[in-house]
């Protein structure tokens, strides 16, 4: 066998693990792995296609989009220091939202490390404890293995965001390769099938329950499409409302009858009451995070606790359980559906239950104030842009803030791998680079950015990259002028003194968008919106839309930090003007 | 407004990890990053072939914390397992200590007469001056220390807590 340097290793071992795209930005510590992706580019004959994105953490929210709307892994490629250190926040993105993505940052070479060389960080070091794993390679030997074995890890169990640092006299040198077999790993071995004891307790409960409700995460998505038909198998089975996460969205369909919205912190009443007077809580792949719960004490207090989830740590992180299951959430669903099935189960009677649902139903949480006629509420928008695609199935994206609260109530979502949104670490700039990735992995469907004015400016830049490749991407800017979110807390525990939460100094971003290359329409009044929204439709390339909607808005219902479900602000006059240091002191 | 902090038991925990490079400021980052206490911790390779490094860390959390921490540990790729001692049996834990003590005529005498009380051996001395390593629990260790700070102490150096299961087999 002949020897090939690191670089055409590495090339070749992506080309064995199938990948298509790679997002990325060239510098010195990885020219030689760019010129080894030259010399087997795509267009050359070669599988591999590079996305040039303008600034690194645009790569890492890009492969985020790919890898969530095609549930295959996302993959980066950024250079040494500034590359490295830019990338920080999508993968610590990727981390907290479960994002299969494997990040090759180029290093200094061996022989510098350590020395404060041009370009050097400490990238294994940084990336540490905001990666499920990392590498540094230091023998091209070993390279090829390292590279599988990267894309075995961020790919099974929880998924996650892995880092391989490979200095550039690694991709010089040469070694042989060969793809590995299937991966055996030493110590890491993920369970994914469920104990079938803790199953088939877990079907007794569903089956006895009285007021049960099943409470869905990002997992249902991660664990791909068949798990979200099951989960609707599972329903149809035991007539059990749903809830979800923001992460979760899509799993169960927006339309189905036994969905109950969004729970959490801006979630539904009905989500919200029915967590609190349930008297079973079957938790799928799903992790009681503090948007969720609210105050723990006064979280689903007479309910009986069922956490079905691939990570052990996980399980009595914020909110102790009654019985755990470690499954992936798929085969956990397929072994309930089979259970109940071959038990031949009847449909529990829950028809009381569903009737108090139907009573928190009736309070229609999510209407809200027409304004006066000419102004553009920012739920109006909204709706109206999901009537106008909801036929088209589209994938929807996010940056930070009002606007992605109200995507998430307004937006309905009847499919998984179509709701992409940055839930745990909440990065404003997700938005733009994630839906370029979508676009990328889904060429005909229709990829739309629900953004904010502040968010977009974020990673504006990207703007170029869409242009480059042609993708028609939308963006759907909802402008108020302020940081909404910034601003609406400041109004409900700061008595509104707004510090720093107004736009100042906005672009125009017609002009903007034009001055990229895009297609730009401005939409200013409530007639306007419905054309506005068709002409964006009609354009075959990338448009933003600037939509100036109503200013002091505020996203309702809502359930202030560290109160309990049953503390539901439902509108804005029932906010109050000061909170008190504990309350300031919550996140 | 108060910080709130929760009351913790002392546990010590064994943990087998793949000797790779980083995997002590893997573990030593988690406990500071995800805010739980290290009291002590020692590493060494177990293995002929070097591959192997049994961890041991002695830490005090409150029981749900604990918990955490168990889980935590155990999802890093490189660990193999993950025993919590304190919780799994009767354990034998103990700590190696080198103790500098300097001084001349009683205070030397008396160094020398405490040291046999303690089973201490003598493994550096000068006409002025003794190194003594003595082995045992932590609190024996702590009172031979402080006993010698009365007769001369100069310095302490001290390994940190190592500990095996009780019976015939591995934890």
């Amino acid at each position: 066998m002949t020897e090939k340097s690191g670089a055409d290793i590495l090339v070749e071992a992506l080309c064995d693990l199938g990948v298509e795209v790679v997002f990325g930005y060239p510098g010195g510590a990885v020219l030689p792995i760019y010129d080894a992706l030259f010399r087997q580019s795509k267009e050359r004959g070669g599988r591999i296609r590079h996305i040039l994105v303008r600034h690194e953490q645009a790569a890492t929210h890009a492969a985020e989009g790919y890898a969530r709307s095609t549930g295959k892994p996302g993959v980066v490629l950024v250079t040494s220091g500034p590359g490295a250190t830019n990338a920080v926040t999508g993968i610590t993105d990727a981390l907290l939202d479960s994002i299969p993505m494997v990040v090759i940052t180029g290093q200094v070479p061996t022989g510098l490390i350590g020395t404060d060389a041009f370009q050097e960080a400490d990238t294994v070091g940084i990336t540490r404890h905001c990666t499920k794993h990392n590498y540094l390679v230091k023998d091209p030997a070993k390279l090829g293995a390292v590279i599988h074995e990267a894309f075995h890890i961020a790919t099974s169990g929880r998924p996650g965001p892995v880092v391989i640092d490979i200095p550039k006299d690694v991709q010089v040198a040469t070694a042989k390769y060969a793809k590995p077999g299937p991966i055996q790993h030493k110590t890491y071995r993920p369970q994914v099938k469920a104990d079938r004891a803790a199953v088939e307790a877990v079907v007794d409960m569903l089956a006895a329950a009285e007021r049960p409700v099943l409470y869905t995460g990002g997992g249902i998505i991660n664990s791909g499409p068949a798990a979200s038909q099951l989960l609707r198998e599972l329903v149809r089975l035991t007539g059990a409302p749903v809830t979800s996460t923001l992460m979760g969205l899509g799993a169960y369909p927006a339309t189905g009858p036994h969905w109950l919205g969004m729970l959490g912190m801006h979630g539904t009443y009905e989500a919200n009451m029915a967590m609190n007077q349930a008297d079973l809580v079957v938790a799928i792949g799903s992790r009681f995070d503090d948007r969720v719960t609210g105050r723990l004490d006064a979280f689903s207090p007479n309910s009986r606790k069922v956490h079905i989830d691939i990570d052990r740590s996980s399980v009595n992180k914020n909110v102790r359980v009654d019985l755990a299951v470690i499954a992936d959430a798929g085969h956990a669903l397929e072994d309930m559906v089979h259970i109940w099935k071959a038990r031949q189960h009847p449909r529990p009677d829950l028809t009381e239950w569903n009737h108090r649902i139907d009573g928190w139903r009736a309070v229609r949480c999510l209407d809200f104030p027409e304004g006066n006629g000419t102004e553009i509420m920012p739920q109006r928008a909204v709706r109206a842009l999901y009537e106008a695609t909801k036929a088209r199935q589209p994938i929807i994206t996010t940056e930070v803030g009002q606007h992605q609260m109200w995507a998430a109530q307004h937006f309905g979502f009847e499919a998984p791998n179509k709701w992409l949104t940055s839930g745990g670490l909440g990065t404003m700039g997700y938005g733009l680079p994630a839906a370029i990735g979508a676009q990328l992995g889904n060429p005909n469907a229709l990829v739309i950015d629900i953004a904010g004015e502040a968010s977009i400016q974020m990673n504006i830049q990207e703007l170029a990259t869409a242009s480059q490749y042609r993708l028609p991407v939308k963006i759907f800017i909802l402008n108020n002028e302020y940081m909404g979110m910034v601003r609406q807390w400041q109004e409900l525990t700061y008595s509104s003194r707004y510090a720093e939460s107004y736009s100042e100094s906005l672009p125009d971003f017609v002009k903007l968008a034009e001055a990229y290359g895009w297609k730009g329409i401005r939409i200013e009044t409530l007639d306007q919106l419905d054309g506005g929204i068709a002409d964006m439709l009609a354009h075959d390339g990338p448009v933003l839309v600037d939509c100036m909607v109503s200013k002091l808005t505020n996203c309702f219902p809502m359930i202030p930090s560290g109160a309990a479900h049953t503390d539901m602000i439902l509108q804005a006059n029932e906010v109050s003007g000061e909170m008190d240091d504990e309350a300031k002191a919550l996140v | 407004m108060h910080i709130k902090t929760e009351t913790a038991e002392r546990h010590t925990l064994a943990v087998i990890v793949d000797n790779e490079p980083g995997i002590l400021a893997r573990i030593a980052g988690l406990f500071t990053a995800r805010g739980y206490n290290i009291e002590s911790l020692t590493v060494s390779e177990i293995t002929h072939d070097k591959a192997v490094s049994r961890i041991t860390i002695v830490t005090s959390a409150s029981p749900p914390v604990m918990e955490q921490i168990m889980a935590q540990l155990d999802r890093l790729v490189p660990v193999h397992r993950v025993t919590d001692l304190t919780v799994a049996g009767e354990h034998v834990e103990r700590e190696l200590a080198l103790v500098k003590v300097a001084g001349v005529g009683d205070k030397r005498i008396e160094a020398m007469r405490l040291a046999e009380v303690y089973r201490g051996r003598v493994v550096d001395a000068t006409t002025s001056s003794f190194v003594f390593e003595v082995t045992g629990g932590r609190d024996k260790i702590d009172k031979f220390v402080e006993l010698m700070g009365e007769v001369g102490l100069v310095e302490v150096a001290r390994t940190g807590i190592v500990a095996i299961s009780r019976g015939r087999d591995a934890a």
